[in-house]
């Protein structure tokens, strides 16, 4: 009967077809460690973030008069709605924990190297449009950080010569951060951003799949198949890792449980204490700061004292995270196989990284300004050197097969 | 004389054509949708003068206005002030205002202003729109033995004296913006006007 329904589908829909071949006969590496949670975790989140957002929709106004009104209703007084904010402010933070993570794990087994550059290219710009939607939806609550932080962003498109005001008055709608720009934020942030972040996820997963994945080992295991032409180190997605990726469900959401209902704002780091007071286009407040998210960028861009060199450092530190895979010109993918140089190079740009996000976070004192400058200078350096010192790296042997340590 | 087609060049010409017409075409369809999001005629409108009461204004006391939905700052400054504007050309980038557009011409003077004692400024920092912090105390903790009184922007640490003139070594790259104004008697000022008509 079941067959009978399937046969009829599959004859006019590939439904088995595509079963098969993303999941029950798509062959993953056999020894995926911890670092491979995070692919569906951010499916996960992703899922999570629209159904919660369409029911915020429903109570939501986008208006300047009647936003931060209808936030502060959602929380009071709608069922339940308190609990709809606040899975919704606190995935947006787990999404970017996941992603941050996801991008680590990339960046110690070499995921983005031939030939998964477009699998990495994909992946960046979905990383770009999670950011212009996290942004685009801070607006929304119209607190005095929203409104800040949009005027600070927005203008960093005055910073581009001869087109720059021009173009932050068409991206604002008004002469300041006004009405017109919270309306069309909106429609970004419910509409326009989020197809197309689903339609990078297709495209992400498909030019995976392509390619097949890569391992803690980078090993390929497609050159080494057996004679039913099924990698001899592979095993199918489904049921392996559909069941291995619910272990790591359960646990993250035991983690998310714990933020969402002991600590949603976080102390400030998900939701700022600032975005309580509505927003004034008076008063600036004294310490200004993006989510935390954002502020190793913002470090950087506070690092260089010239406003049109800061929005170009800034863009540069996320351009070459592009261009990685071509800058990278070791034959070795995996972190276990990579020599000292990349090993230390990769270190200090984690530490940096880190660093950054931490001195976005703090005022802009003469000693963190400098800290900063030393920070932003080997974040750059990781990218700028890495053609020369991949290429004189003593890398170790790779193994044939994937190991299962 | 050959009868043969020229393959490649029907496949150029079809192909260029198809580009050239249906990119006109999307420009074209695109232009509604582009301007729709330009400021709308009613925002356009919203630019009206304000007029601002300025006689219960003490000396070192600085009032904020709207003005076009920017914080407009009007106050007033002492003999002190004024002795110590002179003295700072070199911490400056543009002590003489020379960058146009930044303020009327009838503001091109040391003080940047009308009257000497009251000074009118766009609060809205020049490098990423911030509204900088008034900061009228002498030499305070975090801003060094040097400060003499000024702006300070919370967001990115540019400076500006009491002129609104930008520092040297801060991410501003230019001086505060004065708007026109114009006097009514002694105790009104008139903002987004020149004396002479609209601005």
């Amino acid at each position: 009967m079941f067959a009978n329904l399937m046969g009829w589908v599959d004859a006019r829909f590939p439904a088995t077809k595509m079963w098969e071949d993303h999941l029950s006969k798509y062959y993953a590496p056999k020894n995926f460690n911890f670092w491979y949670f995070f692919g569906s975790l951010a499916m996960l989140v992703l899922v999570l973030q629209i159904v919660t957002g369409i029911f915020l929709t429903m109570n939501y106004k986008p208006d300047a008069a009647l936003a931060f009104a209808s936030v502060e209703y959602i929380m009071r007084d709608v069922e339940w709605g308190w609990l709809i904010r606040y899975l919704h402010s606190t995935g947006a933070s787990a999404f970017f924990i996941v992603i941050y993570l996801h991008m680590f794990r990339g960046l110690i087994y070499g995921s983005y190297k031939q030939p998964r550059e477009l699998v990495w290219l994909f992946g960046m710009f979905l990383y770009m449009a999670l950011m212009a939607e996290a942004f685009l939806g801070y607006l929304l609550p119209w607190g005095q950080m929203s409104f800040w932080g949009a005027q600070v962003i927005i203008s960093l498109f005055g910073a581009l010569p001869v087109i720059g005001e021009d173009l932050a008055l068409w991206i604002r709608g008004d002469f300041v951060v006004a009405d017109a720009t919270l309306n069309r934020f909106f429609a970004f942030h419910v509409i326009a951003v989020p197809l197309v972040i689903l339609g990078l996820v297709v495209a992400h997963i498909i030019a995976l799949h392509e390619v097949g994945s890569n391992n803690p080992d980078g090993v390929e295991i497609k050159k080494n198949k057996d004679k039913n032409g099924i990698p001899v180190d592979g095993i199918p997605f489904h049921p392996y890792y559909s069941v291995k990726d619910i272990v790591g469900v359960v646990v993250f959401l035991f983690i998310f449980s714990l933020i969402l209902f002991y600590a949603p704002e976080f102390d400030g780091w998900f939701l700022e204490k600032d975005n309580f007071v509505p927003a004034d286009p008076l008063k600036t407040p004294e310490h200004i700061v993006p989510l935390w998210y954002f502020t190793p960028f913002y470090a950087i861009l506070r690092a260089v004292p010239d406003k049109l060199m800061g929005v170009m450092a800034m863009g540069g530190a996320q351009g070459l995270l592009f261009l990685l895979p071509w800058l990278d010109r070791s034959p070795v993918k995996s972190w276990r196989y990579r020599g000292p140089y990349f090993r230390v190079a990769l270190t200090l740009f984690i530490i940096s990284f880190l660093a950054l996000g931490y001195l976005g976070t703090q005022p802009a004192t003469t000693l963190y300004t400098n800290l900063a400058r030393v920070f932003s200078v080997i974040y750059f350096a990781f990218f700028i050197l890495m053609p020369f010192y991949t290429s004189i790296d003593k890398d170790k042997p790779v193994p044939e097969r994937v190991t299962m340590k | 004389m050959s009868n043969t087609v020229d393959n490649s060049k029907r496949r150029f010409l079809t192909t260029a054509a198809s580009v050239v017409v249906g990119g006109a075409g999307a420009t074209a369809v695109a232009v509604p949708f582009v301007s729709s999001m330009l400021p709308s005629a009613k925002a356009q409108a919203a630019g009206a003068p304000v007029e601002v009461d300025i006689s219960k204004l003490e000396v070192g006391q600085l009032m904020t206005i709207e003005w076009r939905g920017k914080p407009v700052w009007v106050y007033r400054r002492s003999p002190e002030v004024l002795e110590n504007l002179a003295s700072q050309d070199d911490v400056l980038r543009d002590p003489e205002s020379d960058v146009t557009g930044q303020q009327p011409d009838y503001c091109k003077n040391e003080g940047r202003s009308i009257r000497e004692d009251l000074m009118v400024l766009v609060g809205i920092c020049t490098h990423l729109g911030c509204s900088p912090t008034y900061r009228p105390e002498l030499a305070p903790e975090d801003l060094g033995s040097d400060w003499k009184g000024g702006f300070f922007c919370p967001c990115h640490g540019s400076k500006f004296d009491l002129a609104g003139r930008v520092f040297k070594g801060v991410p501003a790259p230019i001086n505060l913006v004065v708007p026109p104004y114009y006097f009514q008697g002694d105790s009104r000022v008139i903002i987004g006007e020149d004396a002479q008509g609209a601005a």
